[in-house]
């Protein structure tokens, strides 16, 4: 660590779901910092009463992230060089979701909504059963694997002004997960989340504005997934009339 | 209104496709209350056509048909991405939807002038 | 505030107005040239079977599209909720196609005018 005499001028927000407002805070520069690096030292150096989300501090577990001068990212993967602009860097807690205090955003309702969306494996197999053979090159398993690596960040989710406009709308990432789950061959429950994202909140209101497939850190295209989606049911509503 | 997290190509093409829809639908009645004075009132009907040849009003048709076009294009650029498993180059072709609107709506004005 | 059936009739009514779109550009051009006169106009489409398909097609179609377009914006951008979002969707698709209906009618009923 260099310690130098730059210092930056950080908004946080602070507050919780009721309200609140920007704090401004005078933090030191230091060399390869990100802004997960930024938030740690006000809270350990300034102000302990601050409230934020982490664990992994590498990009792997998705607890981090916040509204980066406005825009959704991981916090640990953000580099302060990046995102500072004339000295100053504004961190708000993740969009689109209640907040509990300062920068920790209340997740259930996004849970809640993967849930919804039948993101949950539906078993096909007991035990006994021999271990099912998967070749990754089949067409079905690129598609699955094409969403598999999302960490339920919900960059995606803070990003979509879909999810902003529809509070009931399911959102990126839970039909990301639906889409995945839906062309997993071991999944037994592709009539039910074919059922669970036709509804009212479903994977129909997407606008196709790709905020998520723009934001996500691990580089995903939930926009793709909804897409494949849409067709989906499309044709099984086809299908079950004829 | 455009806020950060909005800064975007496509996001720029869904605002376009949504503004565009929105006053398309709120031109619609106007629209067909004019046509339907054609029938019993055909004077009337060429008094207000007579009024739209001024260039301001001219200039507010181009306006409406860009729109048209815009909403068109940007459109099938949509039902293509659903219907059809065509993922990448979207901003490309969200991009040609607005030149090829461009073209058409600058042609419908060359001709109206 | 879109279930399956709302977006399939979205999709659909596009699908319909593909064609129409352009043919309605295309005569659009034509017809400004040397401006326009309800003569000219009623020249064009008056006692025509094939214009009033055309348009009445058109109609039927953009209302249904139109209708639907609005309830969205009025869910996401005026946060209208469900019931009120039924009465507008109903309300603007018969408005529309009362009023267009009427307007094909002038514009293709055969003699008048011309």
């Amino acid at each position: 660590m260099s310690s130098t005499d730059t210092r930056m001028k950080v908004s946080v927000w602070r507050g919780d779901h009721e309200g609140g407002e920007f704090q401004i805070f005078d933090v030191p520069a230091q060399d390869s910092q990100t802004v997960l690096d930024v938030v740690a030292w006000i809270q350990q150096n300034d102000d302990p009463t601050l409230s934020y989300r982490f664990a992994c501090r590498v990009g792997m577990c998705g607890s981090c992230a916040m509204m980066v001068n406005g825009q959704p990212r991981w916090t640990c993967r953000t580099h302060v060089k990046k995102v500072l602009k004339d000295n100053c860097i504004e961190i708000g807690p993740l969009r689109n979701l209640p907040v509990i205090k300062d920068l920790a955003a209340d997740m259930d309702p996004f849970f809640e909504k993967w849930v919804k969306a039948e993101g949950v494996f539906h078993p096909s197999k007991t035990r006994n059963d021999q271990i099912e053979e998967i070749d990754p090159a089949s067409v079905q398993r690129v598609k699955a694997d094409a969403g598999i690596e999302c960490i339920n960040c919900s960059v995606c989710y803070a990003s979509c002004d879909t999810v902003a406009g529809n509070p009931d709308f399911l959102g990126p990432a839970a039909l990301n997960r639906a889409w995945t789950l839906y062309n997993d061959s071991r999944d037994a429950g592709s009539r039910k989340i074919l059922d669970a994202v036709s509804g009212a909140g479903g994977c129909h209101n997407c606008h196709s504005m790709g905020s998520c497939a723009h934001f996500c850190p691990n580089g995903l295209n939930p926009m793709d997934a909804i897409a494949g989606l849409k067709r989906a049911t499309a044709a099984a509503f086809f299908r079950r009339r004829t | 209104m455009i806020r950060p997290h909005r800064t975007h190509p496509l996001w720029y093409a869904f605002i376009l496709h949504r503004v565009s829809g929105a006053l398309l639908a709120l031109f619609l009645p106007a629209h067909f209350w004019v046509l339907s004075m054609a029938l019993n009132e055909a004077a009337r009907l060429d008094g207000f056509l007579a009024w739209t040849d001024m260039p301001l009003v001219k200039f507010a048709e181009f306006g409406l048909v860009f729109l048209l076009a815009v909403h068109f294009f940007g459109g099938l650029r949509l039902l293509a991405l659903e219907l059809m498993p065509w993922t990448s180059r979207q901003k490309t072709l969200a991009a040609g939807a607005v030149g090829l609107s461009v073209l058409v709506s600058g042609t419908f004005f060359l001709q109206a002038v | 505030m879109l279930d399956i059936r709302l977006y399939l009739l979205q999709r659909l009514s596009a699908l319909v107005m593909a064609p129409l779109v352009i043919g309605h550009l295309a005569v659009m051009i034509y017809a400004i040239q040397g401006g326009l006169s309800a003569a000219e106009i009623l020249g064009r489409t008056q006692g025509s079977f094939a214009w009033a398909t055309f348009y009445g097609t058109f109609v039927i179609a953009v209302s249904v599209h139109a209708a639907i377009g609005l309830r969205v914006i009025a869910h996401e951008w005026l946060g209208l909720g469900a019931r009120a979002l039924s009465v507008l969707t109903w309300i603007a698709f018969l408005v529309l196609v009362w009023m267009g209906v009427r307007a094909v009618w002038a514009v293709t009923a055969p003699g008048g005018v011309a």
